[in-house]
Parts: C-alpha cells; structure tokens; sequence
C-alpha cells in the first residue's frame, strides 16, 4: 500500500483516533483478564489433589475469583465491541453522506460517463467493506496480538520449555491458513465471474420472459442456461470445498499443538520439573486459544487488503474535480432575453460539434429547434441549463454572461420537461411537487389539470396520494411524460424548455397540452425540441440543425416556401405517410 | 417448503454421508479429553513414560482420522449443496417458462430474478452450513455433556443446565437480532434507492435546483440506517460476553461439584480435567451455532419466497392436439373483455376478420389496442367472451401451435445477447440464409444488416448496439421468419420516420399471401391502408370501417387524423 492513500485513510479516521486508543487498552485489559480464567481453573484443579484433600475454602476463593475476572472480562469486551461498531458505523455513515453529496458536486460530464451502478457500489459495497475492514479489522487485529501476547506470557510464565513447543508449532498454522486462502481467492473470483454470467443472463430472459413466450423461445434459453448453470455448479462447489477446509485444517494444527503439549507437559510433569496437573490444565486451555487468533489474524490481513482497494476507490469518486459553484450572479437579471454569440462547444476537443453559432431569442419568443437524430439539439440544451459550459463565444441571459451566473441561479429561471421521464419512489403529489417543496394540493391539482394529468392521477387507486414505484412502474411512458409536464406547470418558471416533451403522448392529448404550455408560455421565452414537427408549426423561429450548425431558420411558411432541409423533413413526416 | 427437497435427488447419498462423517469426526474429537485424562490418572499419577508417549501417538492419530473424515464430509456437502443449488435454479427457470403473463405480473419480474440469485445462493449456503455444522455444532454439545455424565452425573448437570440458559439466551438474541437486522436491510435499501434516483434525475434534480432537498432527505435516511445499525451491533455485541459469562460460571460450578466428588474420593482429578476441556468444547461450538443460525434463517426465508413460487401454477392451459386451420375466419372476438388484476382495461369487443386481411386498431394512450392484441396472441385470457382463431377457441390450441400461428411483435422491441442469427430462429429450426434475407428486406432492415456485418453479427445485452428502429425492424423480420399465419404488428414501427415505416408496411403485406395483419398505432398513416379499421377508446370499440368510411361517421377518428395533419391546414 503507497503511503499516500494510507495518510488519506488516516485524516479520514482521525476523529477516531481516541476512540482507537481506548479499543486497544480494553483489548489489552480483555486479554489479561480472560487468561486469567484458565490459570485459575488450572490452580483449581491443583486443590483436587485426592480423597479428603481438598481444600473448599481456597477452592471457593479462586473460583469466585474466575467468576469475577470472567464477568469483567466479558464487560471490558462487550464495550470494545460497542465502541468498535460505533466508530464502523459512524465512518461508513459519513462516507456515505460524502458519496451522496460529492453526486450533486460532480460535472454532468462525469456523471454522462460513469454508469449509475459504478458510483452506487462504491456507496454502498466499498463504503462498507472499507469499514468493516478497516475498523473492526483493527479491533480484531489488535485483540489477536493481545490474546497471542498474552497466551504466549502466561504460558512462559507456567513453562518456557513447553511453550517453546508450541511457538516452534505456530509456522505450520500460519502456512497453512496462507495456502488455504491464496488458493481460494483464486476459485471465489471464478465463482464471482460464474454468478455474474448467470445473473447477466437470467436478468435478460427473465426480465424479458414475455418475448421469450411470444416466441416459443424457451427451449434455446433452457440450453443457454444450462450451460450457465453448469458452470456455476462446477466452480461454486470448488470454492465452497477448498474454503470450508479451512476449519478442520484449523483443528488438525490445534490437535497437533495440543498432543504436543500434553506430551511435553505430561512427561515435564512426571519430571518433575515444577509443573503441576492443573498447570497442564492450563496449559492445555491456553494451547487451545493460541492458535485461534492466528486464523483471525489471517482473515483479517485478506481484509485490510479488501478494504485499502475499496478506500482507493472511494477516495478516486470524493477526490475527482468539482463543478465549480458558477459566477455570483444568483440569477437577477433583468430580462429574460437570450443570446448566443458565436458559440463553440465539443465534447471532447478532437471532435469539434457546434461552431460559431450565433443566435438570438428576446424575451418572449418561442424558439423552435429540429433537426435529424445527432444533429446537436440535446446538447443545445445542455449548454442553455450549464449541464456543459461552452469552450467558446458565449451565451448570456439578460445581457449577463451565464457563466457570471451561478448554476442554481441560472437553472431556476427556466423550467424543463425532457423526453426521458423521470420520477422516483413516492406520491404523485410528491412527484409533481417536487419542482416546487411545500406546494399546497390545490396548487398540485391545478398542475395536474393543466397538463390533463387529472384524469388518469383520480383514476389510481389512491388518486394523488397513489404510491408509484422506481421509475414511475405501473404508468405508462404517456403518463409519466403528463406527470413531468404537471412538475413545470406548478413551479411556472420564467423559462421554458421542452424536449420532445410529448413524444409519448397520443396526439389528441398532444393537442390539448399544447394549447395549455401556449398559456403557460404566454410572453415568456421557450426553446421546443421535437421530432414531430406538427408541435412546433406556431414557433417565432425555427432552427433547423444538422450535425452540429444551424442549417436553416425561420419561421414555418417561409421555411416551407424556401423548399430546403426543413421541407424535406415535413414532406417525409406528412406527404409521404399519405402515399399508402 | 418441504416440496424444495425433491431438489436433493441424485445428491441423496452425499447429503447422508455428509453428516455421518461429521459425526465420526466428533466422536474422534470428543475422545480426546477422555485420553488426556486417561494420561494424567494412568501416565502422570504412575510416572509411566512410555504410556504417555503412546497416548500422545493416539492423539495424533485421532486428529489425523478426524481430519480426513472432516475433507470426506466437506467434499460431499459441497457436492450436494451445489447440486441442489443448481437443480433448484434449473426447476426455477423451467417453471418461471411455464408462468402465463398474468403469473408473471403478479409475481414481479425482478423479484423472481432476486429468487433465481441471491436466493438461491443463499439457499446454497444454508444446505451447505446445515449439512456441515449444524449438524456438527449439537452433535459436539449433545456429546460432550453426554461425556461429562458418563464421567460423573452431578458435575455433569450442573453443568449441563448451562446449555439450556445459553440456547435460550441465543434464541433471544436472534428473535430481537433478526428483527433489527431485517430493518437495517430496509433502511440501507432507501438510501442506496434515493442515490440511484438522484443518479438518474441529476438533470431534473438540477434544473428545479433542489439538490438541498436532495441532502437532507439523504441526511435523514442515513441518520436512521446509523441509529438501527447502532441498536443492531449493541445487540449483536452481546453474544461473546454473554456465552463467556455462562460458560465461566458454569465450569466454576462443575469444579465446585467435581472437588466435592473427588474429596469423596468418587472421582480422579483427570476426569476434572476432562470435564473441564469438554466444556471448552461446547462454549466455541455454540459460538459457531450462533453465527450459523443467521444464515440458516436467511436461507429459510429464501426458500420460502422460492416455494411461494413454485406454488404457483400456471394460470394458462393449453390444447393438446393440432387443429385444422382451413377456415376462412380468421380472428373473431365476441364479446370479449379483459382486466388486469382488477383494474378493467377491455369490454364488449366483438370483431371480426378474413383471412389474407388487413385489421387496423387506431387509439390514444392507454385505450386498449395492446389488450385487444394481448387476447389473439393469447398473452392474457378474456374474463369474458370469446376469442376464436380460424373457428377455434383459442383455448384449444396447443402453446407450440399457437405460437406458430400467431406471431406478435411486441410494443417494445426485445433482442438479446447472442449472434443475430441467434436472435433471428429463436424457438424455430434455423431456416436458410436466403429465407432470413427475405424477412430481413420486407422488415427494411437488410440494409443495415450487411451494413453492420451480415447475420453473424454481435448483439449485445438488450440489443443496445442497434438503434431503437433498427431493433423494431429486426424484430418485424423475425416475426416474419416464423411465417405466421396471423401476424400482429403492435405500435412496430413507432420509431421509424414516416417514410420507412410505409415501406415496410407494403413489403410486409406482399410477404405471404395468405397472412393476415393487424396493426396497432397511433398514427393514422399506419393504419389507413387497412381493410377494416378499429377505433378503440377507453376500452371499448366506438367504430369500426375503412379510412374514409371513418373520416365521414367517426368523430374521434377526423380529430385523431386533424391532429396529424397539423391541423388540416398542413400541405393538403
């Protein structure tokens, strides 16, 4: 491990660096006090020397004695474990508010990038196996050095030349724990690789399992799953075999230990030797725990490793550059007019997108944008709401630059519906509301209605407060795109935007919503993308791109009477559909 | 739940050997304490060397036996823990095929992926651990306290009363555990939802500029995970002291017990011993039991999903025998109505079609065409009413039969990962290259095709290196192939321009002669060539005719076709 992301582990756990400190004089406490129990059952078994020889007073006394010890070991033990679980937690917790928040700090660009998937498993499975290993790897670790410590001067206190015996014994546990692991972590990345082909597979034909029966498909899937399925079985039964060896590779070494120490004790003790039958009892308990923190040990060290390349992880999301927060201008300006003077912009610097675009929309203009797939509307928007910042010219808002803006500023002004709908888990009301926290129902409703959402939202089952599902499961695309359109009608921005906003909805509906965003766009500025070019007939401008550059632009009867690129596009969406 | 054991068939031996041969390992393991005493009363008390030497060499020798019998069981319960997980995945699977689309809604897509995984993992290692250790862990305590009254009974049941406080305390603490545990799970799912949906709706989330909001509602969510996870791991802490408290005390009772039996003169200080070293055996045993029950009450919950599952039988049967597909009739619905789950979506459809014709169904948003499709494919049964196929009742058909005859083209266009071929035959015998061009170029779709690569080209997961027409063109060609008597086209060509979607209208008509049509759309366009045209509203047929008899009777129609025409003052 480089010693920057170990300094980087470091600031990060600092807060619990006490909490540290403590753990590890209660593991020291912990281990002094639970060895001693052995050594007074063994002092015990010393007073059992025959037929009317034992001695109850001292035998009380010491076994009191190990009660004692026993019930404060066990508390010394029960807060470590708190404070160790609480120290986890609280780290993993904070990471986790970090991830969160570092999502809403981050570029759109990184976000485009990096698949959701990516950035929830460092939030989740990184974040955690991080503190896990890290915190209660350390606690463990720690605690295990303190038992071996400690087993290891109890029993040299008893006996150093049997002790010898068995330290000469604790390489054959450690090689063996070692062999076990390198082998297996071979055979778990095999069966990891065997389960996700099989999810992969079983997601895609489960999850399409209505094609799959609309086609009779199923007997060439039941070959593809076999296949999978074999797999799987093979290299799962390996893994589980060659990692449950563990355990009684575990107990031969400690079955080797303790005949070594019985031998050793035993015949020490018919020497004479000063050793005592309960000190071999003792001993005896003391060879048992001995090689239990070993295996610990080993286990821990696979978990540090685990948890130094999930931090790295996590540390390369929290450290990538930050959005810059924009300029100060928290969005006053004192028109809504827009221009754009001559613009560049490309997603990556060897392929150049839009060039020189000038462009100018004053307040309360509606500006149309058409074009084939690719051509550069999408990423017109992009620019408009500072999802991307231009790489030259620029655009400004009210005569003030936008980048002199700040983001939140900017995008307040304008209100956006895009193609991709979007809603979460929670209410309808909550998903309209949420252009707009703390709106009032009433408010909602008239949203609702203006974007003809009324009527389907009263027909669900709990009407307004009707829970939808992730991604708005159980609507139709239709549906959602009327619930997105209700989200702008209630915050009724400055600004508009809409991305084929109705792609899904049936034209009659289409019809009356657009007779609703004609009021809500009433002297306002608005930029409509649409595919269909019947939504944009009444814009003030259309412009027509192609491949990144504004090819055309007009309105629609002069656009049509100049017969260019935009009467090709009508003609091919309304003549030719007429020619069956 | 005792139906998932037929899944232990041909792993019947492993699954018995396996906990024999862990019984043998703890019968050499218990043996041991009875040796060491034998040592100490016989070698140590008597000064015989050579006796202790020989007990040494029978230690070892038992360690090694105990050993290869632990590798024998090992190997045989992974055996049969894996060939149960696997048999039971394949049954899941095979069953999930049997499932009619009603099943399939009620159960849940996703959920039934989670029982084909991570329950069935789970379910995994639960048959492994339970044929392994849970067997292991009470042979241990049975046979150790079994031990310790064998040696003496009254030491013994002081010591013995432990094991009952112990169970119950770790019976408590898995009730109370679980129940937390279950709620962190839940807690941990919202925060990791609410990072997805913020993943997802950064741009809205953004442009309404609430990623404050966003912040505190995450604030809260995690501050609740952090307080359950809290509560959780005190709990949790509890099990090591507790078991060591228990433990301790019940050993210091044994000795008390076992000093007044040997001050008595009733018993030998290395059966003490004894007792003693098998008492230390039972406390890591228990520990073990422990960590096990929660994987084993994982894998039961599992197992119960999956039997959930299994309970269901498919709501659909099927005919038996071919039927003669002579008649003219080619579909006819009478009176035929349909709801999902409650919810009425279909009433009163009657219609009627030729063979060789044309049908047209033309609706808004959620009116009902895909139902009316769902009931001639046989996707879902009418709750009422007939629908019959060339003067049969749809029920009659053999699933095979029917999927031969009708062939849909489903709303969304599904390909999956394989070769294009692949994607192309699927449940039919592979036809050759010059059938599968002609279904490609009546689909329009040969051009990009060759373009790409031909027919062994690759498709990725969910068909994502094609465009969204590309994949409705590819899955026209291989409804197509399947030459189908009655070909469905619901809302196929909603991603094509207007003009490739009309061409592939007219190849697909002259594909086969005899082949009769329906489309459902939403523009009139793709509709108005039909011989006989269906307006669906709000679950019900308002009209029915030809384009321009509808034009001149049906009100909704004109405005549908208004709508599309940008209003009538477009170019005509």
């Amino acid at each position: 491990m480089n010693k920057k992301l170990f300094s980087k582990i470091l600031s990060r756990i600092k807060k619990q660096i006490p909490v540290f400190a403590v753990i590890m004089v209660l593991s020291a406490a912990y281990a002094g006090l639970s060895l001693c129990v052995p050594l007074l059952f063994g002092d015990a078994v010393d007073l059992l020397v025959g037929k009317d020889g034992v001695d109850f007073a001292a035998l009380t006394v010491i076994l009191v004695k190990a009660a004692v010890f026993s019930v404060s070991a066990a508390a010394v033990q029960y807060i470590m474990t708190v404070l160790s679980n609480r120290a986890a937690y609280k780290t993993v917790s904070e990471l986790r508010e970090e991830t969160f928040e570092k999502i809403h700090r981050l570029p759109m660009s990184y976000l485009d990038k990096h698949p959701a998937g990516d950035i929830i498993s460092r939030f989740t499975n990184d974040a955690e196996t991080f503190s896990d290993g890290l915190l209660l790897g350390f606690t463990q670790l720690f605690s295990g050095i303190s038992l071996i410590i400690g087993t290891l001067v109890f029993m040299l206190v008893i006996k150093p030349s049997v002790t010898a015996v068995v330290v000469l014994l604790t390489p054959l546990s450690l090689f063996t724990a070692r062999l076990i692991a390198s082998r297996t972590f071979g055979l778990f990345s095999k069966q990891t690789a065997d389960t996700a082909a099989e999810t992969s597979f079983v997601t895609e034909t489960v999850g399409e399992q209505k094609t799959v029966r609309a086609l009779g498909a199923e007997r060439d899937f039941d070959a593809g799953f076999d296949k999978y399925n074999a797999a799987l079985q093979k290299s799962s039964f390996k893994a589980t075999f060659f990692s449950s060896l563990t355990n009684p590779s575990t107990r031969l070494i400690n079955a080797i230990v303790y005949g070594a120490v019985a031998l050793t004790g035993a015949l020490s003790v018919i020497a004479g030797g000063g050793m005592t039958v309960g000190a071999l009892a003792s001993f005896l308990a003391y060879a048992n725990k001995y090689t239990k923190p070993f295996n610990e040990i080993s286990g821990v060290i696979a978990e540090l490793q685990s948890a130094f390349a999930c931090a790295e992880r996590i540390f390369a999301f929290l450290e990538e550059k930050d959005e810059d927060d924009g300029g100060k201008n928290d969005g006053l300006v004192s028109s809504n007019d827009v221009t754009i003077n001559n613009m560049s912009f490309s997603y990556s610097p060897d392929k150049p997108l839009i060039e020189n675009m000038d462009f100018s929309a004053p307040e309360g203009k509606h500006t149309a944008i058409v074009g084939p797939t690719g051509c550069g509307k999408t990423t017109f928007i992009n620019l408009l709401m500072r999802y991307y910042d231009v790489t030259g010219g620029s655009i400004s808002v009210g005569g003030v630059d936008v980048r002199d803006m700040s983001r939140r500023g900017l995008r307040k002004r304008y209100g956006m519906v895009l193609q991709d709908t979007w809603l979460r888990y929670g209410t309808v009301a909550d998903n309209i509301a949420l252009s707009k926290p703390g709106a009032s129902r009433a408010e909602i409703e008239e949203a609702a209605r203006s974007a003809h959402a009324h009527g389907f939202i009263t027909r669900l089952p709990k009407g307004y407060d009707t829970v939808i599902g992730e991604d708005g499961g159980g609507l139709s695309a239709g549906q959602k795109q009327l619930l997105c359109i209700a989200r702008v009608m209630l915050c009724k921005p400055a600004m508009l935007i809409l991305d084929e906003a109705t792609s899904s909805v049936d034209t009659m509906t289409e019809k009356k919503i657009q007779q609703a965003f004609d009021t809500l766009t009433e002297g306002k500025t608005a930029f409509i993308v649409a595919h269909r070019l019947s939504t944009v007939l009444n814009a003030d401008e259309i412009l027509v791109m192609r491949a990144g550059s504004i090819v055309e632009r007009g309105t629609h009867t002069g656009l049509i009477s100049k017969k260019g690129f935009y009467y090709e596009l009508y003609q091919s969406q309304f003549k030719k559909g007429k020619q069956i | 739940m005792k139906k998932l054991f037929r899944y232990f068939k041909g792993y019947g031996v492993q699954s018995v050997i396996a906990p024999i041969l862990k019984l043998c390992e703890v019968a050499l393991e218990l043996a041991v304490p009875f040796i060491v005493s034998y040592m100490i009363d016989n070698g140590i008390d008597k000064a015989d060397r050579s006796l202790v030497i020989r007990c040494f060499f029978i230690l070892i020798a038992f360690a090694a036996v105990g050993f290869g019998f632990a590798l024998a069981a090992q190997f045989f319960a992974a055996k049969a823990a894996t060939g149960f997980a696997a048999q039971l995945r394949r049954a899941l699977y095979s069953h999930i095929e049997s499932l009619s689309y009603s099943d399939l809604d009620k159960l849940g897509v996703s959920s039934l992926i989670t029982n084909m995984t991570s329950d069935a993992v789970r379910i995994q290692n639960g048959v492994n651990l339970t044929l392994r250790l849970l067997l292991r862990s009470p042979f241990v305590v049975a046979g150790a306290v079994v031990a310790c009254f064998v040696i003496s009974a009254k030491p013994a049941f002081r010591f013995a009363l432990a094991v009952p406080v112990l169970l119950l305390f770790v019976y408590l603490l898995m009730l109370f555990g679980m129940k937390l545990y279950s709620r962190v799970q839940e807690k941990l799912s919202f925060t990791v939802r609410l990072a997805k949906e913020n993943l997802d709706g950064v741009r809205v989330i953004r442009a309404f500029g609430s990623e404050e909001t966003e912040k505190v509602k995450f604030r809260e969510q995690n501050g609740a995970l952090y307080k359950d996870q809290i509560r959780s791991g005190r709990l949790s802490a509890l099990l090591n002291p507790v078991t060591l408290v228990i433990v301790n005390i019940a050993v210091a009772a044994l000795m008390y017990s076992g000093a007044i039996k040997v001050n008595a003169g009733e018993l030998t200080r290395g059966e003490v011993v004894a007792m003693y070293n098998l008492t230390a055996m039972v406390l890591t045993e228990l520990i073990k039991l422990a960590d096990l029950t929660i994987n084993i009450t994982k894998a039961l919950s599992s197992a119960k999903r999956i039997s959930a599952v299994f309970s269901v039988t498919p709501s659909i049967k099927y005919g038996e025998t071919e039927l003669d597909l002579s008649s003219d009739c080619a579909v006819k619905l009478e009176n035929a109505s349909l709801s999902y789950g409650g919810t009425p979506a279909l009433s009163d459809i009657g219609l009627s079609l030729e063979k060789g014709k044309t049908l047209g169904l033309i609706g808004g948003t959620g009116s009902g065409k895909s139902s009316v499709i769902a009931l001639i494919a046989r996707f879902y049964d009418a709750d009422g009413g007939t629908v019959s196929l060339f003067g049969h009742d749809i029920k009659e058909y053999p699933e095979k039969q029917l999927r031969k005859t009708v062939g849909a083209v489903p709303q969304k266009a599904v390909l999956f990962a394989g070769t294009l071929r692949e994607n192309l035959t699927y449940g039919i015998d592979a036809p050759d290259d010059g059938a599968i061009c002609k279904a490609l170029d009546a689909a329009c779709a040969l051009d990009f095709v060759s373009e790409k690569g031909g027919l062994d080209i690759k498709v990725e997961q969910n068909g994502r290196n094609f465009s969204g027409g590309q994949r409705q063109r590819l899955c026209v060609a291989r409804a197509l192939l399947r030459d189908p008597k009655i070909l469905i086209l619901d809302d196929s060509s909603s991603a094509l321009d207007y003009a490739t979607d009309a061409k592939m209208r007219e190849a697909v008509s002259g594909y086969s002669k005899d082949m009769t049509v329906i489309i459902a759309a939403q523009r009139v366009s793709s509709v108005r060539g039909a011989d006989l045209i269906a307006v669906i509203d709000d679950g019900k047929i308002i009209a029915k005719g030809t384009h321009e008899e509808l034009l001149g009777s049906c009100e909704t129609y004109q405005k549908i076709y208004e709508t599309q025409t940008g209003g009538g003052d477009g170019d005509e």
